[in-house]
């Protein structure tokens, strides 16, 4: 059953088709991964789905409602939570506060006031927050302000914000840049973790070993357009994704010395 | 019939100026990303230097006009982009709005130094040449004046698209890094568009003045109708600008012709700009969301509340010295620092946490001052109310523009407080034309604060108290609601915070401690009119409280003691009046660019005495206290009930709150 | 060996207190075409970012053609003759295609002999020369990109993921453009994120990872190396 229907969106920038009639789903309870080259409007997809960027044209459906007209903090308080490519940490605030500032927004105004006249120590839901920062494998860093974190730690960091409000779609825009290998590990094991803990997850992501490994399902997006959905398997073998990242079909006459790396790539 | 056309021709020769004026305008917007808020103060500046050249040097006017034109107006263009608005136009909206709101004080203050108020005439060009068409008199001066609007039109279309700086220059509204790498160069093309803009600037006020006078104030407003001209073509397009000047124009002189000439509706025509612009502002589509914008602002620490209520016990007592010690007459004064404090304290909020500038926090007081006068509920429930009211009022001002933000909300409450200065302050239900209203001192529990030096330390008591509540938000989850949305909006919004309400919520807020302000202010000085109110001091309460630091509270009271004594040097040396707005205006150009102001300097010293000189001392303080008795314990006294038990537990800053517990226990 | 034009020697670059490049050591012989490969935040385009003075390094040095240029400011480079291409569409998409190619007569040679040069190789783009750019096809905005490459006469061109959201068809046509500008002798420094069509046209070629470049050779020898980089060396 679909968690997530984007259903033949189109995004146009003036006479730029960023997307282009692009339909794919996200199913409960497992990852899914969102891949292609740089500049095939992965992202764009990502703010169709979050509400940010209103597509000149198709639907967006969550849990089997039409959302397409709905505000982005509208689409939020319904559980769609997301990480951004260019982070958009609250810089001037100290980790730990940009987590807690996501579990006030989620607990609505009685939290606000609470908070403000509880303070800092919190009711037991600072202890929460610190579960979560130890979780996404960041504790060590509660203290420092976020903008003077590391890129990987800030990704982490906005992977534990999305938790914070409890989600039960995650959209992660290429989460792992900037993680190192054992990170990276880590990272996927904790993805499917929460897969299985219930929460959908739909992800952006580069790094071609991480979203072979953890992914139940894969859509390709090239030009704007979905040229390839399926299982890891099928992606992996599929000549037209090979194309898209490779400039070449595998009929292609003089692909000799680049099959190799195409086979790496995608392996 | 024919009277609509005479009054439609007529609108049509005012729109012309306007749009000369909005199109020198749009050209510096939209090639640099600063909007020039002083556009009109440059218009009137010129315009004196104008008068200065023809009328007392004995210039010839074609060669006065060819000095202005082509060579003053220029020059201070090409000075302003390259020394004080570059860069501007990439950092937050608020540092370009201070900066040019500082500008545009600092020019009247200028002015009034070089120029001192006198009446100065400037004679329409050829006064005495005119033709009948039907039965509208046309005159030269709106002949050239429509000529020259159909010239700038034209010589602007012919340097943007059909010669190479030109297309640089629109090249360089898209994308200026890119035409770098063209091996074109942006900052030429900025200060060529400075340039023009000022000369246009120059052309608008010089052509105007005839029709306006040749006033401080006048002219440097019309960069409202111009804005609101500028606005129909959403700051981009020109002959958008062009139609939405004639519209202005002919709304205006339709205004004058069928408008009853007394009465509230004779009020609107001096506001008919300002209601034009928000006419357009609430037909405006929805801004979206923008990804990857500045963050991460370094602020002002934020003191524990031990701290904050230490030095707020240590005001308090300071207070009651001087309400003691100083001459009776200056008491108020004192009263009248504090109600600017209390104004500052709600820009700290706005500004400070919230990141929005609003150029109407005056009026607010205004609306408060008006709401407790009328109430003449001379008591605690009195004042509460006027504030509720302000908040209204704020959260009204905010409903229409709550879609917009940055600019557009900035310039909308200076709108705002134009409207309210000419029109709703003066209207018969409120203080009236030239009127004033009696205000009562408050009285709390049946008791009667009567006297000023009471009274004044009662005012000094509720800016603390709003201080250490404004100091308590900040520490909590609204206060880091607040920084977070100022650094990322969009992570706000995709986290579920819905911003459109939470904005209009601070509004009102700080909106609500302007007004409580304004009633306290009615109380101390017993009349109030709408002299007291008007739009120009809310420009200097915010140009004083970003000097001083528009993020700590400490800011505001420096800043509200400050502009309490502008006036006072104002009138000592009267000579020199104007030379202090100059020196505030371009203060504010200077400083403008940090919002912690000079507060955070203070901090930065208080922080280094404390590392130096402060571990000797305790250390011979512990010999003669105990521990936590030490001098600001004390004062606390004066504070303690305020405070119960339990919030004091949670005092926490980093050096806890265990101390601070310690400190309560002992004075309780 | 006469000197390279372009030597880059231990060049250090930040964003805020995070390092991106950490001592790249790159020269692009006089005349040839160098593709820079490796992975999505590798430091390829801060590397460019760097070179073409749009960002300023925290330490090391530049030459051009053996003349060192460190601290110049990007329009400057712009008019002795580096053309940078960088990443996206690099035209300007409110103004119209002739406008663009007008504005490329910044970086020396006149307007009428761009406009010449650009429509005689691109026929396609004096079909549209009144369109805005920006409303043109992907492809045909990097024709017009291209153009500024191919009019212009650089010593030294700078191409940042040109490819990127292109269809392969498209990738093909513009690397003929730029094998036909390194043919009339123009130093190609070339920088992509897969291996693509750039090792075609190539004469070396270096692979970058981690803000360093871990490996230069000639365009087969770096193909395995190339692997394990954008696998992050988890193959």
């Amino acid at each position: 059953m679909a968690l997530l229907e984007v259903d033949d969106i189109v995004v146009r920038f003036g006479g730029v088709t960023a997307v282009n009639r692009a339909t794919f789903t996200a199913d409960r309870g497992v990852i899914t991964g969102l891949i292609g080259p740089n500049g095939a409007g992965k992202t764009t997809c990502f703010n169709v789905i979050t509400g940010l960027q209103r597509p000149t044209k198709g639907r967006v459906r969550y849990r089997d409602r039409d959302v397409t007209g709905w505000p982005v903090h509208r689409r939020a308080r319904h559980g769609v939570g997301r990480t951004f490519q260019r982070l958009e940490a609250f810089g001037s605030l100290s980790v730990r506060d940009n987590v807690r500032v996501a579990h006030e927004i989620h607990g609505g105004p009685l939290t606000w006031l609470g908070g403000s006249l509880i303070g800092r120590r919190g009711t037991g839901r600072g202890g929460g927050v610190d579960l979560l920062l130890d979780r996404v494998g960041i504790a060590e860093y509660a203290d420092e302000r976020a903008d003077s974190i590391p890129t990987g730690t800030a990704r982490l960091l906005e992977l534990a914000r999305c938790l914070a409000g409890d989600p039960q779609l995650l959209l992660l825009d290429e989460p792992s840049s900037g993680l190192d290998e054992t990170e990276t590990d880590a990272f996927g094991r904790l993805l499917v973790d929460l897969a299985a803990e219930g929460c959908s997850i739909l992800m952006v992501e580069h790094d071609m070993d991480l979203v072979m490994s953890v992914c139940h399902d894969i859509h390709v997006l090239d030009f704007g357009e979905i040229i390839a959905s399926g299982a890891p398997a099928d992606i992996r073998t599929d000549p037209n994704v090979q194309r898209a990242y490779l400039g070449y079909a595998e009929t292609d006459g003089d692909t000799g010395v680049l099959e190799p790396v195409a086979q790496e790539v995608l392996s | 019939m024919s009277s609509l056309f005479a009054f439609t021709l007529l609108g049509l020769f005012t729109g012309a100026a306007y749009a000369i004026m909005a199109s020198g305008l749009v050209l510096t917007y939209t090639t640099t990303r600063v909007f020039n808020i002083a556009h009109g103060a440059f218009g009137m500046f010129l315009s004196f230097v104008f008068w200065d050249f023809t009328q007392r040097q004995g210039v010839p006017t074609v060669l006065s006009l060819i000095l202005v034109l082509g060579v003053v107006a220029p020059a201070i263009g090409w000075f302003v982009q390259r020394f004080v608005t570059r860069g501007l136009g990439e950092g937050p909206v608020s540092v370009a709005l201070v900066v040019t709101v500082g500008l545009l004080v600092g020019l009247i203050g200028l002015a009034q130094q070089i120029w001192p108020p006198e009446p100065r005439v400037l004679l329409p060009f050829w006064s005495d040449t005119g033709w009948r068409i039907g039965d509208t008199y046309v005159t030269a001066h709106q002949l050239v004046t429509l000529l020259c609007a159909i010239a700038v039109a034209f010589g602007l279309y012919l340097l943007l698209s059909r010669t190479r700086i030109g297309t640089a220059m629109r090249a360089s509204v898209d994308n200026p890094e890119l035409l770098k790498l063209f091996g074109g160069k942006p900052d030429r093309v900025a200060a060529l568009s400075w340039a023009i803009g000022m000369s246009l600037a120059a052309l608008g006020g010089i052509l105007l003045t005839p029709v306006v006078q040749l006033d401080y104030y006048a002219l440097t407003l019309l960069v409202i109708n111009a804005y609101a001209a500028a606005m129909l073509g959403r700051l981009k397009s020109l002959p958008m600008t062009f139609a939405g000047a004639m519209t202005l124009g002919i709304l205006e002189s339709w205004a004058v012709g069928y408008l009853p000439t007394d009465g509230f509706l004779a009020s609107l025509r001096p506001v008919i700009p300002a209601l034009f612009l928000f006419a357009i502002v609430v037909l405006m589509p929805q801004a979206q969301l923008r990804i990857g914008q500045v963050k991460g602002i370094v602020t002002a620490p934020v003191p524990s509340l031990r701290m904050s209520i230490g030095s707020g016990s240590g005001l308090l007592l300071v207070a009651l010295l001087l309400v003691n010690l100083v001459a009776p007459n200056q008491v108020v004064l004192i009263g009248v620092a504090a109600t600017y404090a209390m104004v500052m304290l709600s820009l700290v909020l706005l500004t400070g946490y919230g990141g929005h500038v609003s150029l109407a926090q005056f009026t607010f007081a205004g609306v408060g001052a008006l709401a407790y006068a009328k109430l003449d509920e001379p008591n605690l429930f009195g004042l509460l109310v006027s504030a509720l009211i302000a908040a209204a009022v704020g959260a009204l001002v905010a409903l229409p523009v709550l879609r917009l933000t940055g600019l557009y909300l900035a310039l909308s409450t200076m709108a705002f407080a134009v409207l309210m200065d000419k029109v709703v302050f003066n209207a018969d239900f409120a203080f009236k034309f030239n009127g004033t209203l009696a205000a009562e001192r408050l009285s709390i529990l049946g008791l009667r604060i009567g006297s000023d030096t009471s009274y004044v330390w009662f005012m000094v008591l509720a800016f603390v108290l709003l201080s250490l509540g404004l100091l308590v938000l900040r520490r909590g989850a609204l206060g880091r609601l607040l920084i977070a949305m100022r650094d990322s909006p969009s992570a706000c919004g995709t986290l579920g915070l819905d911003m459109r309400w939470f904005r209009v919520g601070l509004f009102a807020l700080s909106a609500g401690i302007a007004g409580l302000a304004g009633g306290l202010f009615a109380g101390l000085r017993g009349t109030v009119g709408a002299a007291d109110f008007l739009y120009f001091q809310s420009l200097l309460v915010l140009l004083l409280a970003v000097v001083f630091g528009a993020t700590s509270v400490t800011g505001a009271l420096l800043g509200g003691v400050a502009l309490m004594l502008l006036p006072e040097f104002q009138a000592a040396s009267p000579g020199m009046a104007g030379l202090l707005f100059a020196v505030i205006g371009f203060g504010a150009v200077l400083l403008g660019r940090d919002p912690n102001g000079i507060a955070n300097h203070l901090f930065r010293v208080g922080r280094w005495l404390r590392a130096r000189v402060a571990p000797g001392l305790e250390g011979r303080l512990q010999g003669l206290l105990p521990r936590g008795g030490t001098a600001d314990g004390a004062d606390g006294a004066v504070d303690v009930p305020l405070v119960d038990v339990p919030l004091a537990d949670v005092s926490g800053g980093p050096d806890g709150g265990a101390a601070g517990t310690r400190v309560i226990e002992k004075v309780v | 060996m006469s000197v390279p034009i372009l030597d880059v020697i231990d060049l250090h670059a930040a964003y805020g207190r995070i390092e991106v490049l950490r001592g790249v050591d790159l020269s692009v012989p006089r005349g040839a075409v160098m593709a820079l490969l490796g992975p999505n935040g590798a430091g390829k385009s801060t590397l460019v970012k760097v070179v073409s003075g749009q960002k300023e390094a925290t330490s090391g040095d530049i030459h051009l053609a053996g003349v060192h240029v460190q601290a110049a400011r990007s329009d400057d480079l712009a008019r002795v003759g580096l053309c940078t291409i960088p990443e996206g569409r690099s035209v300007f998409p409110n103004l119209t295609v002739e406008e663009n190619l007008v504005l490329m007569s910044y970086a020396g040679v006149p307007a009428g002999a761009i406009l010449d040069t650009a429509y005689a190789y691109f026929p396609r783009l004096h079909e549209r020369r009144h369109q805005l750019a920006g409303t043109m096809s992907g492809g045909e905005q990097q024709m017009l990109a291209m153009s500024r490459a191919l009019a212009s006469d650089p010593a030294l061109l700078l191409l940042d993921e040109l490819s990127m959201g292109l269809a392969p068809l498209i990738v093909d046509e513009l690397y003929e453009t730029v094998a036909r500008i390194a043919e009339s002798g123009v130093s190609i420094l070339c920088i992509e994120q897969f291996a693509r069509t750039a090792l075609r046209v190539a004469d070396y070629a270096a692979v970058m990872s981690g803000g360093r470049i871990v490996a230069t050779g000639e365009p087969g020898e770096i193909l395995d190396t190339m692997a394990d980089v954008i696998l992050g060396g988890a193959a």
